[in-house]
């Protein structure tokens, strides 16, 4: 009797405290949100949300749902249509742009949106203390650079004024024939003025926090869940398709895999998030896509260092990489061979001839160089960002260059890995004698791949300079003829995978991502993988 | 009193994790603002070194920390610039900790019984059944245990959620595949524990004395050896609610265990030092803690 009693009582205490522990759950987790309309998976943790701020091309999808710009990326082929301004007129040497935003434009908390706005936003770009990355992407204008290194402190001399409430008037240094894609981009979108003065570094955790795109931040919770909710106040809110779009910031392609799977997340889109082993199967399903994508994988030569500053020795090494081996063992269905560095399809270009797989000319240039045989020549680095997931790549591409260099030319290199941040740091003061690369465009067109190796900038990243190359650059930027500046754009690259090759290209990246066409609808393959967001609808849950 | 110096003696111990963990990451080479696009000038690199004091030296830049820390402020993250270390803390040590207290939870409520359960019976052929899946849980890490789950639970049977962090049911998984380690660790200790204590003499004086095996075991030998799985407790709570990378990337789980590892790989250094101070905040008080469960279960131990 007292034992069944006590037992009893046991079993009623127990309950009660899983109770409890229920209740506290509950309570834990228990704030019932709606569902969202799509939840998409976007990649790694968005850096920021900031528009100045962000670099990452996954965190610039979600900006540019929350901040729009003079323009705008349509759905289809991400080209700039208006967007703030509906209108503009360029002078007839193309350094004067006159644009007339859209009348009664408004922020989504209900103040008016103007002129004064979007001059705001581009001085803050440039402005040093905001410290942007991007910064150099407005050095296109008159006294952009001059104001972002600080030689002038006074705002009112760069080239973008306010001349009334609803026009903005910018000048250019040269005709730059992509400023429109300039201006879709995340970095010259039109943002909060006293919202940032007031909470500084911490001011999109405001609210309300006033937005000038299609979609609200509900809520931003780090690594778990953003939320966009629609701005009714957006100028085309009437065909904003999705009242609510969740973003799961995954960074593992194969949590992304199993929530897609499981019906978690409707949308998978970024190239980065499908399993490698199994790139090949899941692309022959309905549902996986793949296209071209405006990214170019390649390898850097450090010109500085010997025998490297040879072009036969950089010729030699490149003739004797098939660069179809290597798409066709480890790339496979995620690239395709390339011998130039602007990838096919850039908006009114066509790359020139590069250099393509020749071991036996690869071999007398060798020699020529000084090193018969390979005989002779110093055993070498080659520096590559090692870790798990997308990165095994880079090792795999450093053991077939490896294998091949040995084979064909007698020549020895040892692989070095290194972690990411090391990686870029070592890359940036030449602490390397060749390593992998990769370059997307930041628009597009040509220049966003050319303009890397003109002599001293940030990225060329090779110790290379050529004055011939220097000047056609400068020449074709300063046209605004397009034929002609895509023959000098076709001389400049030629003299960078023909001639000189202080890179030597490797593949053009394949854009993937995975939906069901029949469920959702609104998105588009392009070349720059951008899809805007007011476009996106599901049909079918 | 004895407590009250442990407590002091903390904050000095503090202060030089703290410097070490400072000085460190500042050795690593590399930089938190070395990326695959350089802008487009120096000057904006030497804005955003400035912006973040990087530029000064290293001691300027600690007594900043430290002053930072007194008036409550762990700095700003310097790879996700809109959010400050505390708010990252804020927003991921609530979720580690429930996933790791209920990891926890199942780590004592399974290991427990099966250790003990395995020592009774020991020697007999439960005892070998119990003690290989006690071994089994040890040997089988997180990042195999989890995709296995995740296969059969959610993919194939469609039982639970795959991933994510939003209901209890989200819950379920990812404490078993954090816990099992501990259920198997735990089993073990407990098991070795019971077969030391049922050989000492005060166990023989009480089985002379006419007492039940049952009760002997759960009386007088089971509270003896507990007290090694409560000193392994107090490392093991520290472990568990500080999250585990593992198992929050695969389960998406938007815990402070993802920002531990990638914040040193991102070399985020204001993250880093202060992820680890509050890893050595738990690890000390927990630490404190089992000390003071010891005073009382164990009437042989005493401080001065």
């Amino acid at each position: 009797m007292m034992f069944q009693k006590r037992v009893r009582r046991f079993y009623r205490r127990t309950r009660f405290l899983l109770g409890m522990c229920g209740c506290l759950l509950a309570a834990g987790c228990g704030h019932r949100e709606p569902p969202a309309d799509i939840t998409i998976v976007n990649g790694d943790e968005p850096e920021s949300l900031d528009p100045a701020i962000v670099t990452a091309e996954s965190d610039m999808r979600i900006v540019a749902g929350l901040f729009e710009g003079l323009t705008r990326q349509e759905s289809v082929a991400a080209r700039p249509v208006p967007g703030l301004a509906e209108r503009w007129d360029i002078s007839p040497d193309g350094k004067t742009y006159t644009f007339h935003l859209r009348p009664n434009l408004a922020w989504s908390t209900g103040e008016p949106l103007t002129a004064q706005d979007v001059v705001y936003s581009w001085l803050r770009e440039l402005n040093p203390a905001t410290a942007s990355d991007y910064a150099g992407q407005l050095y296109y204008l008159k006294n952009g650079e001059a104001y972002n290194t600080g030689k002038i402190n006074d705002p009112s001399q760069v080239g973008v004024h306010a001349l009334d409430p609803l026009t903005v008037q910018v000048e250019l240094n040269h005709p730059t024939l992509f400023f429109l894609d300039l201006c879709a981009m995340p970095l010259t979108s039109v943002v909060p003025r006293l919202t940032i003065e007031k909470y500084g570094d911490q001011w999109l955790n405001a609210r309300p926090l006033p937005v000038s795109g299609p979609y609200e931040l509900a809520y931003w919770r780090l690594n778990d869940r953003i939320r966009l909710r629609k701005n009714p106040r957006y100028w085309d809110a009437a065909n904003t398709r999705s009242a609510i779009i969740d973003f799961l910031p995954v960074s593992s392609p194969n949590t992304a895999l199993n929530l897609y799977a499981n019906g978690q997340a409707d949308i998978v889109w970024d190239k980065e998030l499908i399993p490698a082993e199994l790139v090949d199967e899941l692309l022959r399903r309905p549902d996986f896509h793949s296209y071209p994508f405006l990214g170019s994988y390649f390898v850097r030569f450090n010109v500085t260092r010997k025998p490297f500053g040879d072009p036969r020795v950089r010729q030699a090494l490149a003739l004797a990489v098939d660069k179809e081996q290597i798409v066709r063992k480890i790339l496979r269905a995620r690239g395709r061979p390339t011998s130039a560095l602007v990838p096919a399809g850039t908006a009114n270009y066509v790359s020139p001839a590069g250099l393509g797989h020749d071991p036996e000319r690869a071999r007398q240039l060798l020699a020529e160089a000084g090193f018969p045989g390979g005989k002779g020549f110093p055993r070498f680095e080659y520096l590559f960002d090692s870790g798990a997931g997308g990165k095994k790549l880079h090792e795999e591409i450093a053991i077939e260059l490896q294998q091949m260099w040995h084979q064909e030319l007698g020549i020895e290199m040892d692989l070095r890995p290194v972690e990411t941040q090391v990686f870029w740091g070592m890359l940036s003061r030449l602490d390397f004698t060749v390593a992998r690369s990769s370059w997307t465009a930041d628009y597009n067109d040509a220049n966003t791949f050319l303009s890397m190796f003109i002599t001293g900038d940030g990225n060329n990243e090779t110790g290379w300079s050529n004055a011939r190359y220097d000047e056609l650059l400068h020449q074709a930027n300063e046209t605004v003829d397009p034929a002609q500046r895509e023959k000098d754009f076709q001389q400049a690259e030629s003299i960078l995978i023909h001639d000189e090759l202080p890179i030597l290209p490797l593949y053009i990246y394949v854009g993937v991502n995975y939906f069901d066409t029949n469920k959702i609808l609104g998105i588009w393959e392009n070349l720059v993988d951008e899809h805007p967001l007011n476009t996106i609808q599901k049909i079918r849950p | 009193m004895y407590f009250l110096r442990r407590l002091l003696y903390a904050v000095p111990l503090l202060l030089l994790i703290s410097l070490l963990a400072f000085v460190l990451v500042h050795l690593a080479p590399g930089g938190p603002f070395d990326r695959e696009r350089r802008p487009a000038s120096p000057e904006i690199e030497r804005n955003i070194q400035a912006k973040y004091h990087l530029d000064e030296p290293v001691w300027k830049q600690y007594g900043r920390y430290l002053n930072g820390i007194v008036h409550g402020d762990l700095g700003p993250s310097l790879k996700y610039r809109n959010h400050s270390v505390t708010d990252i803390i804020a927003q991921g040590l609530p979720v580690s900790m429930t996933l790791g207290g209920i990891a926890f939870c199942v780590a004592l409520a399974v290991g427990v019984p099966l250790g003990f359960f395995t020592a009774a019976q020991r020697g007999r052929w439960p005892d070998f059944l119990g003690s290989f899946l006690a071994v089994l849980a040890v040997c089988i890490p997180s990042f195999v245990l989890a995709p296995a789950l995740i296969l059969v639970v959610a993919l194939k049977l469609r039982w639970l959620p795959v991933a994510l962090w939003e209901s209890p049911w989200h819950m379920i998984l990812p404490s078993l595949a954090l816990g099992s380690f501990f259920v198997g660790q735990v089993a073990r200790i407990l098991r070795e524990a019971m077969v030391t204590a049922a050989q000492s003499e005060f166990v023989t004086a009480a089985r002379a004395k006419g007492l039940g095996e049952t009760t002997l075991l759960l009386k007088h030998v089971l509270r003896i050896a507990l007290l090694p799985v409560i000193s392994y407790s107090g490392p093991m709570l520290a472990d568990l609610l500080t999250g585990s990378f593992i198992v929050e990337s695969i389960f998406q789980i938007p815990g402070i265990g993802v920002f531990l590892v990638n914040s040193s790989l991102n070399l985020d250094y204001p993250v880093i030092v202060g992820l680890s101070l509050l890893y050595a905040v738990l690890l000390i008080s927990l630490n404190l803690l089992v000390d003071l469960a010891y005073t009382f279960l164990d009437p042989r131990v005493k401080y001065e």
